[in-house]
């Protein structure tokens, strides 16, 4: 799982580049669709982003206030 | 009017500052990173916050007067998977190190990490030089939005003034608890008064779709990319948010987590938050066109402000004021206690000019630099002139250029400190270079091929690692396992540092 949501992560950057909107004036609702497009990636990087909370959280990373020391 | 609810507000401000002065424990830790306390509302708030500066709130909805709409797809759609992206592979480990080993500072790690003192002082002066350029985005931010809103009452070098005085004021008093308490209520200001502006001056220019159609009439090219900016100019700009791996101002707001898990908080709404924030910056400043059709240059910086004047009267224009002074404050306030914490901590404590042990000396010293910083960006703002967005672009490039850096001391067991010194020195001569070489061309890319320095830059300093970590010793095995524990043997043919 955790790599599947590795190779989303990279297949969502490369989604990033919208070329095909790039000479597209029309407007969705008021909102040119160069920037619905947008809005709508950051909506699937915020589920991509709840997902690898959940399903590829590094382990180990909790530390003991007791196991505390100074540099 | 307008002024009596900007004061109010400042006085919201100091007094939540103040609040947290109760809480406070007179040590070092207390006063840098609130003793590893702040749980995951406070740590997004702040963080997100911190991150989100004058450059956003101003500098954006500047450039989409000048560029369009592609500003978005720039920054902040590139930012909302990069950022959070660092915050879930770099955030938590960089807590759980600073937890288990008592850093308070960026270069505590790298100098502990890489086992170099030497390195630590030239990644300070390095971190230094490329902080400054972004106060000063701060203190001119909020000098340009008082100014603006009062009808030009106060002048800009007073508004600077005032808002490095507040800053000071609860930055100084509260440490690092009262700065995550007083970015919590910033960041909610600015949010909720950003959206407010939005939609009630949309509504005064007859609805979204009105005010867009009129848009698509008299300025067309603001609604696409075409003949704004390169295909390739976006996919470099995707590098620029890499940046927030190695700010100063961020990492010290990682340490001050209670646990790795309130991370998570942060990293699943970060992308939306950026969203919900960059949105109406960057439509009031193509909306912005219709209003106001004649600023030139870095005068587009104020068109938000202006569209705020002209739209929303008396109180409401003083909160929403408010809630722009709220992000040029957020950024400021981490920024000057990055910087005091790194010269109590990596200078005056590191050579032994004062004891580790006296508590009371390091918060009294924090606060002497804080305000020595303050003072000095304030000054220096006086005398920059350029646009606050170009002026940020540079600064972001110069840490993302040094990203390798924190990859390399997670990740990579065989990076060395002779690697990071030589990836350090290339991102210092390739910087001065283009920066040298760009002057006052504010849209400079490699021969105009619309692919910025920062590629260069990361990809040479990347490499440099690499080649000159791999033909020198590596460290010793008990430092990597101080940093790996899990960590097997190094073949026979890696030479060890004795």
């Amino acid at each position: 799982m955790k790599y599947v949501l590795y190779f989303l992560l990279g297949l969502l950057y490369l989604l990033h580049n919208d070329l095909f909107l790039w000479n597209d004036e029309c407007l969705i609702h008021g909102i040119p669709s160069g920037l619905a497009y947008h809005l709508a990636f950051c909506v699937a990087a915020t589920l991509l982003m709840t997902a690898l909370t959940y399903f590829a959280w590094p382990e180990g990373l909790e530390v003991d206030s007791e196991k505390d020391s100074a540099v | 009017m307008i002024l009596a609810v900007i004061i109010i507000y400042f006085a919201a401000v100091l007094f939540i500052g103040s609040i947290s002065v109760r809480l406070f424990r007179n040590t070092g830790e207390d006063y840098f990173v609130a003793t590893r306390t702040i749980g995951p509302f406070v740590l997004f708030m702040s963080l997100f916050g911190t991150h989100m500066t004058a450059f956003t709130i101003l500098g954006a909805s500047g450039e989409a007067y000048h560029t369009g709409i592609g500003v978005f797809a720039l920054m902040a759609s590139s930012s909302a998977l990069v950022v959070p992206s660092i915050f879930f592979f770099v955030g938590p480990r960089i807590w759980s190190l600073g937890k288990r080993f008592g850093y308070l500072t960026q270069i505590q790690f790298f100098r502990d990490r890489w086992d170099s003192s030497a390195l630590g002082l030239v990644l300070f002066v390095v971190l230094m030089a490329f902080l400054l350029p972004y106060l000063l985005i701060g203190v001119m931010g909020g000098g340009t939005t008082l100014n603006q809103i009062t009808g030009g009452l106060i002048p800009e070098w007073l508004g600077g003034l005032i808002v490095c005085g507040v800053v000071l004021i609860y930055v100084t008093t509260g440490g690092m608890r009262g700065t995550a308490w007083v970015n919590t209520f910033q960041t909610l200001v600015f949010m909720i008064f950003g959206a407010l502006a939005f939609y009630i001056i949309v509504k005064n220019m007859g609805g979204l779709t009105q005010a867009m159609n009129q848009v698509s009439l008299e300025h067309p090219e603001l609604l696409v990319r075409e003949g704004k900016i390169q295909p390739l100019e976006m996919l470099s700009y995707t590098l620029i948010p890499l940046s927030a791996g190695m700010f100063p101002h961020l990492f010290i707001h990682w340490l001050t987590s209670s646990k790795a898990e309130n991370f998570k908080f942060t990293i699943r709404l970060y992308p939306i938050s950026i969203a919900f924030v960059w949105f109406p910056s960057v439509m009031l400043g193509v909306l912005g066109t219709l209003n106001f059709p004649d600023l030139k240059g870095a005068a587009a910086n104020s068109v938000l402000i202006r569209m705020i004047e002209m739209h929303a009267p008396g109180v409401l224009a003083g909160l929403l004021a408010a809630g722009v002074v709220s992000s040029v404050m957020n950024s400021l306030d981490s920024q000057v206690l990055a910087i005091g914490s790194m010269f109590t901590q990596d200078i005056l404590e590191h050579y032994g000019w004062i004891s580790k042990k006296n508590e009371r000396q390091h918060v009294l010293l924090g606060r002497i630099f804080v305000a020595t910083f303050v003072a000095l960006s304030y000054l220096l703002s006086l005398f920059t002139n350029r646009s606050i967005f170009r002026l940020g672009i540079w600064c972001f490039t110069g840490f993302a250029s040094l990203f390798p850096l924190i990859i390399a001391a997670l990740f990579w067991k065989r990076s060395n400190k002779y690697g990071a010194f030589a990836s350090i020195f290339s991102v210092i001569a390739l910087w001065l270079f283009f920066f040298l070489k760009a002057g006052n061309d504010q849209n400079y890319t490699l021969g105009g091929t619309g692919i910025m320095p920062v590629v260069l830059m990361i990809t040479v300093s990347s490499l440099v690692l690499i080649v000159v970590s791999l033909l020198t010793p590596a460290l010793s095995e008990d430092r990597i396992k101080k940093f790996f524990p899990q960590t097997t043997k190094f073949s026979a043919s890696s030479p060890v540092e004795a």
